[in-house]
């Protein structure tokens, strides 16, 4: 392994205190590691003062939505589950237009993600090759530098191509002010309203975005604690980033999907690192770790926490971030 | 004074340090408790046969090499052994031929407890350095298990009534849709390649979408599978709208795959090509693909049709689906008509993937494969999904 060039930080700066939307609605954001087999969920809400219902979402469960016994008992009976999977079923049902609308927009999206890997293929393989290049040249470490800033470039890129997307389709289309999502809007601001926390869990990401967009998360959880791990933890964060460098086909490149919800800037979640990503491998995680620098990126293992404070995050001990030397290290010891 | 070493073996392999000593009982005790067999040491195999014999033969089904291959005796024990060159990463299957008063008996080998199983009895299993048993396919406390249901179909374009086993997967709902694949020799590839473990496994894990399973019960294969129009008929307008009725199918070519292994995979191909577009996904492994270029065929008569199907094809070759997936072992006999399948295919416009292996014509190596092929055929929400 060659060491990232000196231009780029060895290990990216202190993560900033949580901006924009987020810090505006005053919500306080937590993100946990996995929480089916060691759940810490209780005990930090706990930590956090939560007292009273928490509103649930487990719509990243498509239809296994409903089976969230494991997490009610493991609230001692006090989740509220706001179904939001169903209720999009219903608002799709009910509104044929829109449902057409939003595949056709997925469908979109599908051939933009696809476009966006042909590019991505290509750039990850150049990056690795220099990467990996023996020698410490000026002129190869200015290459390695230009790799990364040309993925940096892509992924840029591909994410504003998303926002586009996303831009058009709300005013074509205008699900908030359709009667069908009003409705469904209303009844689950009351069931949130008397709970003080919001928790996200995982499942399929991209289902569980679109659910979170379209009954509007930053309203509901504004003023509240948002816990969310797993694929809750991507779809809160800026961006969402797919990953896994084991797959059966393909080059197991991270990929960019979407635009997060952004209540957690500067963060990149990667939950269940361990056994998704080669940690081992440095030029693979110095890669990573360069690539979506000043953001953090944090593989978040069974056990590991973020707490957004004014200070910025708080790592709990234990919790790792990747570093652009190749190296997992300890969150928040730059 | 022991002999000297025959040619070629190697002093520092463990059974060329045996024969430097005393042959005696003990030290063959002693040696036979120590190693687990056959004894593999980098690319040499090292295969032990102790008993009474006039001669003991390795046979194996490595196509390319002699199939049948004497071992060399100790002089004055019981002792026989040979030892082959095979490469790293390779696992085939043999038997052991002990000739005794002229008449010879194939046994698995009964030094080695790794068997396996395929509808002409038992094998004994070589695993050279470097292969690795994948763990998807041995079952996994972890994994949900789907069902298997039974399921008679009535058909008239065979003639009788088909026999299909159902796999649903776990959790399976109604209100999901899910592709369809179709397993031809289906009671082989559950029992021989595990291959509900293997759905049940790359499921859970993602590799491969949730999806029903249709494993065909054959009646007469090599009639039916060679080519039939009949079966073909039988899937396309029998078979897929049955299941399609009755099940929350997708219902699309996508959603549609077609699997097989030797005589499986002609049959695959075949009705694909009878109802070109109805299938969207071929699974082909081993397939008996045989041709002429010129002058008779010499497989033997079961081939005569799939010769003729595929003579046909070659000469007319045309995209009938969207994805194909071909494997085939690199010790196979039909190797060289695999790899000449590809380009064919390829320059239909069809999307191919070929994988080889280095394995025999045999339900473990088509267990082995299977997660490459039905991973992009039909493959899982792993990128999408972070429980």
């Amino acid at each position: 392994m060659n060491p990232m060039p000196s231009r780029l930080p060895r290990r990216g700066p202190a993560p900033s205190p949580p901006r924009g939307s987020a810090a505006r609605s005053g919500t306080r954001v937590t993100l946990l590691g996995p929480q089916r087999l060691q759940p810490t969920l209780s005990p930090v809400l706990e930590s956090l003062g939560v007292e009273g219902p928490v509103a649930t979402i487990t719509a990243g469960w498509q239809e296994r939505e409903p089976d969230d016994r494991e997490l009610h008992e493991h609230l001692g009976g006090r989740s509220l589950n706001l179904m939001l999977y169903q209720r999009a079923e219903r608002v799709f049902a009910r509104d044929p237009e829109l449902s057409a609308a939003h595949q056709r927009r997925q469908a979109r999206l599908r051939e933009l993600q696809d476009l966006y890997n042909v590019r991505l293929d290509h750039l990850m393989a150049a990056a690795y090759e220099l990467q990996r290049r023996p020698g410490e040249t000026e002129l190869l470490s200015q290459a390695r530098v230009d790799a990364i800033e040309a993925i940096r470039s892509l992924d840029a890129q591909h994410l504003q191509r998303v926002r586009d997307v996303h831009t058009e389709y709300d005013r074509r289309w205008q699900p908030d002010e359709r009667e069908t999502v009003i409705r469904e809007r209303r009844e689950v601001e009351a069931m949130v309203r008397d709970a003080p926390a919001v928790a996200v869990a995982g499942g399929h990401v991209a289902i569980l975005l679109n659910r979170l967009r379209l009954f509007g998360l930053e309203q509901l959880a504004a003023g509240k604690v948002l816990v969310a791990w797993s694929a809750g933890a991507m779809a809160i964060s800026e961006r969402v980033v797919l990953f896994h460098d084991h797959p059966a086909h393909g080059m197991g490149n991270a990929e960019v999907l979407e635009v997060g919800l952004g209540f957690a800037p500067g963060i990149v979640p990667l939950p269940h690192a361990r056994t998704r990503l080669r940690l081992e491998d440095r030029d693979r995680v110095g890669v990573f770790a360069a690539r979506f620098a000043p953001a953090i990126c944090v593989p978040m293992n069974e056990g590991a926490r973020l707490d957004a404070t004014p200070q910025g995050w708080a790592p709990a001990p234990g919790t790792e971030q990747l570093q652009t030397d190749g190296r997992v290290g300890e969150a928040g010891a730059a | 004074m022991r002999p000297p070493l025959p040619y070629a073996l190697d002093a520092q392999l463990a059974v060329g340090q045996l024969l430097q000593g005393p042959m005696d009982a003990g030290a063959i005790d002693a040696f036979i408790a120590a190693h687990t067999f056959p004894i593999v040491e980098g690319p040499r195999v090292t295969f032990v046969y102790r008993g009474r014999a006039d001669a003991v033969h390795l046979r194996h089904f490595i196509f390319g090499l002699p199939s049948t291959q004497p071992f060399a005796h100790a002089e004055g024990s019981d002792f026989w052994y040979l030892v082959v060159e095979i490469p790293e990463n390779s696992r085939f299957e043999y038997k052991i031929e002990v000739v005794r008063d002229g008449h010879g008996q194939w046994m698995e080998d009964p030094l080695n407890a790794v068997k396996t199983a395929d509808p002409f009895g038992n094998n004994s299993v070589c695993r050279t350095a470097g292969y690795v048993l994948p763990d998807w396919t041995v079952p996994d406390a972890e994994t949900r298990t789907g069902a298997l249901e039974e399921l008679g179909i009535n058909s008239r374009a065979l003639g009788r009534e088909v026999r299909v086993t159902l796999y649903l997967p776990a959790r399976f709902r109604r209100t999901r849709r899910y592709p369809l694949l179709i397993v031809h020799d289906g009671p082989d590839y559950l029992h021989y390649a595990g291959l509900k473990t293997v759905l049940d496994n790359l499921i859970h894990r993602m590799d491969v979408g949730e999806l029903v399973a249709a494993f065909l019960h054959p009646h007469n294969r090599l009639a039916e599978y060679a080519n039939s129009p009949e079966h073909g008929r039988f899937l396309a307008r029998e078979l897929v709208p049955e299941l399609e009725a009755r099940l929350p199918l997708l219902g699309t070519a996508e959603g549609r795959c077609l699997m097989g292994a030797s005589f499986g995979g002609v049959a695959s191909l075949a009705a694909a090509v009878q109802y070109p577009g109805f299938f969207g996904r071929l699974l082909l492994q081993s397939g008996s693909f045989a041709f002429t270029d010129i002058g008779p065929q010499k497989r033997g008569p079961a081939f005569e049709p799939v010769v003729k199907f595929m003579n046909g094809f070659r000469a007319s070759p045309a995209k009938v689906a969207d994805r194909v997936f071909l494997s085939c072992g690199t010790y196979e006999s039909l190797i060289y008509e695999n790899r000449s399948l590809v380009p064919l295919l390829q320059a239909t416009g069809m999307n191919v993937r070929y994988v080889e292996s280095r394995d025999g014509h045999n339900w473990e190596n088509w267990r082995d494969r299977s997660r490459d092929g039905l991973s992009w055929l039909l493959p899982g929400p792993l990128w999408m999904v972070y429980e």
